[in-house]
């Protein structure tokens, strides 16, 4: 079996040559991911780049992206697959318009033709087992299915396969990479754990997130992103509602490029915050905090 | 893949590793034991960065549980040597210190900076500044070695824990002054004055730096005490209990900042579990008259039954919280969450004492930021009638007295406190009449059970008059009792 990485170092070059800073951590699990042929759940505030992780591996790898989105209420007829019904039928009256059928010989060759591959809807699980070609998997927000609906997960997961009671097993052609995200809304089953390697992405720090935005926002100065990497990390220091994400950051770096900003004084961050902020009590605070003199926060910070 | 027989040393290590990681509290399956070294076959076992990652991606599954990882990593893989022994001073190899010293300014260079021993105090704290000011990591790490080497007095076998010796080093190197001296400077090297947003930039930095080099003396001190008294030992007086699992009344400063960043992804979970459960309630009896209406579009065939789903009655709460100094951070945690949750209630009403009482409802109305409404509470509500000192008996009298009318058969009484009455009158009928009216009477009680009704605990006094007398002592037990009280 042929692997697309070689070591973690060239994780990590495959990565920002689509332009995903990947850490230490995180390129060191991508990595095992591929070699042990398990799952990533991939956990941390929203906005930290959990999908994105997904798209770019599968970019780096020249992989075939499939999705799946979470949601409360997702069963298996969306998940895994279904039986296209209404073909079904049309096939049950072109039955009937053609001979009469005579006996039971000719009921068992339709049933058996009624659940073959042909009539078969495939979700995106089930897609992503039968794909020839290679395939990363990504089940967005997995936090929000029902702890029941979890476990339609665990057998794709543990063994690459997916039971059609009708057909029988389908089992995978090649191993597909898969991540699972999580914003840890609700604890997930052990079951689920288990069977994944457990990835924590944090927010970046300083350096990382400079990185980051030089990387992502066209036309921005080296000064510039290392200003808008430190406020942001002595924003994210205030105990906010929401502290801001990396994704927030590089939309407020964009704006400030487009306002044509060069130095940020505390007049801009003033009349720009909003874009880094999204609660009005948060955007209070953190005014406050900013225009209050050095011995004045001191304390508080401290103490927090 | 095979794993490799037992008996090569890394594979014992890494035994007593997870079992130490079990001992901690963290909950490590044999799969994922298995993962682990399989894991561990992938990486290059030198760089231990991916080591790490490694073992952490398949052992730690849950992201509050990092830390104690963490420790115990650092204790079972510190890179230990003969570089490390306590008699041993000399500055590394291939670090040369006159470099350093040259590289400072003109006006600072001493003459002759050669080893280690050879520096004065003075030097030191020079190099510190000029270390954290430059953010240089390499030598920050080399004098960190030489700040312990010369302060914590670290002398083999002394059964003294790590914080002693974390203390005598800080305390010598003055870092508070330290960071004000680099503001200085700072303010000096600025072109103008600084604005207070610069100010405070810069300051963010230079603290990180300090945080930094405090953790370099700190894993300094930790590489030194496993050399001296072996791995199992230091393991087990660094463990430490889960964010969960920290003990209400007994927690460090430390831990309690903990337990708040805890407090609110927990409430969060907490919410939303609850919401599920409201949502996805058992189907009921048949709906008769639903289904005949629904049957309409069927031309009459009921083929789509219709349920009534039950909807449980939401509970109107009264907290009555001690907050006398040594519960009154458990009442801050339950307060905390049980506004956090109010939706799931028709009404929550709230009330602190110490030996007086006072209704602190209307702090939290309105507002979006609960810690801030639950810090002022503790700043704000009039508690003190007498002393200062617990006193339920008059507390509970207060209580009856003006609220006692609003108690009624929907409402669900929690009283959090330890019982202490300082001797006072406990006026237990009260309780009895206030069971009688309310729906339940809870008591929670933050003292280990062993505790009760011992010294002026009475618990069992008032106990009787209750439905149930919980002791919910950290996270875990409290989320579990919120959850059964919906």
């Amino acid at each position: 079996m042929s692997f697309s990485f070689a070591d973690v170092d060239s994780v990590r070059k495959g990565l920002s040559d689509v332009q995903y800073l990947a850490d230490e951590g995180i390129a060191g699990v991508v990595y095992l991911a591929e070699r042990l042929q398990k799952p990533v759940l991939v956990e941390g505030p929203a906005g930290t780049g959990k999908t994105q992780l997904a798209k770019s591996v599968a970019e780096a790898t020249g992989a075939r992206l499939i999705r799946l989105q979470c949601y409360e209420g997702l069963d298996e007829s969306k998940a895994l697959y279904e039986w296209n019904y209404k073909k079904q039928l049309l096939r049950i009256q072109a039955e009937r318009q053609g001979e009469d059928p005579e006996g039971d010989g000719m009921w068992q060759q339709i049933e058996d033709d009624l659940f073959s591959e042909e009539f078969l809807l495939t979700r995106p699980l089930l897609e992503a087992i039968r794909a020839a070609e290679p395939v990363v998997l990504l089940i967005d927000e997995v936090d929000r299915v029902e702890i029941e609906t979890e476990a339609l997960l665990l057998e794709i997961l543990s063994d690459y396969q997916v039971s059609i009671p009708e057909l029988g097993t389908v089992a995978a052609s090649q191993i597909p990479l898969v991540f699972l995200t999580s914003n840890n809304t609700r604890e997930l089953s052990e079951a689920l754990k288990r069977r994944c390697l457990f990835l924590h992405i944090d927010y970046p720090d300083l350096d990382r997130e400079k990185e980051i935005v030089l990387a992502k926002v066209p036309g921005v100065g080296e000064s510039l992103a290392d200003q808008v990497a430190r406020i942001v990390r002595s924003v994210r220091q205030i105990e906010l509602k929401k502290a801001p994400s990396v994704s927030e950051t590089l939309d407020w770096a964009r704006t400030l490029v487009l306002l044509g900003v060069e130095h940020i004084d505390a007049d801009t961050a003033a009349e720009t915050v909003n874009i880094l902020l999204k609660y009005r009590s948060d955007i209070e605070k953190a005014l406050k905090e900013f225009a209050s003199s050095d011995e004045d926060f001191a304390a508080p910070v401290a103490a927090s | 893949m095979k794993v490799e027989p037992a008996t090569s040393p890394l594979l014992a290590l890494l035994a007593g590793f997870i079992s130490e990681l079990r001992a901690a509290g963290l909950p490590v399956s044999l799969t994922e034991n298995l993962d682990a070294m399989e894991a561990i076959q992938h990486i290059p076992i030198e760089d231990r960065d991916a080591f790490k990652y490694a073992l952490a991606a398949t052992l730690v599954k849950n992201h509050a549980h990092w830390r104690a990882f963490e420790t115990v990593f650092e204790v079972y893989f510190s890179l230990r040597g003969a570089e490390y022994d306590l008699v041993d001073g000399e500055w590394p190899e291939g670090m040369d210190l006159s470099d350093f010293v040259d590289g400072l300014d003109g006006q600072q260079r001493r003459q002759g900076g050669g080893g280690g021993e050879a520096m004065s105090a003075e030097q030191l704290a020079e190099m510190l500044f000029q270390a954290l000011m430059r953010g240089d990591d390499a030598l920050m790490r080399a004098i960190a070695r030489q700040a312990v080497q010369r302060y914590a007095g670290m002398e083999p076998g002394r059964p003294v824990g790590g914080t002693y010796y974390l203390y005598r080093t800080l305390r010598n190197l003055d870092l508070d002054g330290v960071l004000e001296r680099l503001m200085d400077q700072a303010r000096q090297d600025a072109p103008g004055d600084l604005t207070p947003l610069e100010e405070r930039l810069e300051r963010d930095e230079f603290e990180a730096r300090v945080d930094q080099l405090r953790k370099e003396v700190e894993a300094e001190i930790r590489r030194r005490l496993v050399a001296d008294r072996g791995v199992e030992a230091m393991a087990k007086t660094l463990r430490k209990p889960l964010p969960e699992d920290v003990d209400f009344m007994h927690a460090s400063r430390e831990e309690m900042m903990a337990l708040r960043r805890a407090i609110y992804p927990l409430t969060r979970k907490l919410a939303v579990r609850l919401a599920r459960k409201r949502r996805h309630g058992r189907k009921g009896p048949l709906d008769f008259r639903n289904t005949m209406r629904h049957s309409l579009s069927y031309g009459g065939v009921p083929a789509e039954p219709k349920f009534r789903y039950p909807r449980p009655a939401k509970p109107e709460i009264m907290v009555v919280a001690d907050v006398s100094g040594s519960v009154a951070a458990f009442a801050r945690f339950t307060l905390h969450l049980v506004y956090a949750i109010s939706n799931q209630f028709s009404k929550v009403r709230s009330f602190v004492f110490i030996d007086g009482l006072d209704e602190v409802t209307s702090f939290f109305e309105g507002v979006d930021d609960i810690g801030e409404a639950v810090h002022r509470v503790n700043a704000e509500a009039d508690v003190v009638w007498v002393d200062g000192h617990s006193d339920y008996g008059h507390a509970f009298e207060v209580f009856w007295e003006r609220y006692g009318k609003d108690v009624g058969p929907k409402t669900t009484v929690m009283i959090l406190g330890d019982a202490r009455n300082n001797y006072h009158a406990s006026q237990a009928w009260i309780l009895k009449e206030i069971e009688h009216r309310a729906r339940k009477v809870f008591w929670l009680n933050p003292e280990p059970g062993a505790y009760w009704d011992t010294g002026d605990s009475i618990v069992s006094e008032y106990g009787v008059h209750c439905d149930g007398v919980f002791e919910v002592r950290n996270l875990r037990q409290l989320e579990g009792f919120v959850e059964n009280l919906v």
